[in-house]
């Protein structure tokens, strides 16, 4: 209980990724919502490569965190602003309206 | 120990109840506050355990610069407003429950294989990239990622690269009714097309046709 091991930080992780997964199921109204469950998964991903890294005395973890951070960052980036380009065409970004492709 | 360990869960329950937060919050500029105290908190999760690089760049990368990007789209698209309630919407009914049940079941797989998970007995002695204790967190990430990673290193920064001419390819707009400056056309312009040299009759004057 009061060591913090890898489990400690691998549970963590674990909760805060569903969490992430919860909210883009449930999420029904607004898409950049969704978008910020994306960032959440991506930071859950991060934490695990991270506290691997440091337990298992490798750094290699740490560079691939900070390449997944990059892209993710680009993804935020290019999703934002499809989601602005889709606003001023059709005036609404909420998920249950977004059904043009009809899928 | 006990210090460290108060401060993991103080962080992770910070954490923890941001996320949770920011996907159940009725206001979605409330949900981009949240996001940043979620990332402030793992970030100084990431110094306590001793990668204080990585998490000084997840505070500039992502507080200083993605969680500002949301808060600008949404105060630009003016959705804060617009209600982010997850029971009360039509037709809604019938994929909660599965929403649900599914990620319940990730969970679980993610609990059972952090519960009965080992090294492989190989896997520590065959470690190339040792942390040293003399080097800090900062240089030992600076010795290997300009050397070992440098192809990654620049696919990440050609990645940024077509983000960030997606970014504005897709925003870029076309007004027609606006006047704006064609380079070819200025450069293409010759003196046959611009000037004209009239011989002018005495008491006559010049037609000028437009």
């Amino acid at each position: 209980m009061f060591s913090i091991g890898l489990g400690h930080y691998l549970t963590l992780a674990a909760i805060i990724f569903t969490i992430g997964v919860v909210g883009i199921f449930l999420n029904r109204k607004n898409i950049i919502v969704i978008l910020m469950s994306i960032e959440l998964i991506l930071l859950a991903v991060n934490i695990n490569l991270v506290s691997f890294s440091i337990f298992i005395n490798d750094i290699s973890g740490q560079i691939f965190s900070l390449f997944i951070l990059t892209v993710a960052a680009a993804e935020a980036a290019i999703g934002l602003a499809i989601i602005v380009v889709y606003y001023r065409n059709s005036g609404t970004i909420r998920v249950e309206e977004i059904d043009k492709l009809k899928g | 120990m006990i210090a460290h360990s108060i401060f993991f869960y103080f962080f992770s329950l910070i954490a923890i109840v941001s996320a949770i937060m920011v996907t159940a919050s009725k206001n979605t500029v409330h949900s981009v506050f949240f996001l940043i105290l979620d990332f402030i908190s793992i970030s100084c999760l990431f110094i306590m355990i001793g990668a204080e690089f990585l998490g000084m760049i997840m505070l500039i990368v992502y507080v200083g610069a993605v969680a500002v990007l949301f808060l600008f789209v949404v105060m630009m698209l003016n959705v804060a407003q617009q209600k982010n309630e997850w029971f009360s919407a039509r037709e809604s009914s019938s994929h909660i429950p599965i929403g649900l049940l599914v990620s319940l079941v990730i969970f679980v797989e993610l609990i059972i294989v952090v519960g009965g998970w080992k090294y492989k007995p190989e896997l520590l002695n065959s470690i190339s990239l040792n942390i040293s204790s003399e080097l800090t967190n900062t240089q030992s990430l600076g010795n290997v990622i300009y050397t070992d990673f440098i192809h990654l290193f620049q696919l990440s920064g050609m990645i940024l690269l077509v983000a960030m001419i997606g970014a504005i390819v897709l925003t870029f707009r076309h007004r027609s009714g606006l006047k704006r400056q064609s380079y070819f056309k200025q450069i293409s312009r010759e003196k046959s097309d611009g000037v004209e040299i009239v011989k002018v009759k005495k008491n006559e004057g010049v037609k000028i046709d437009v």
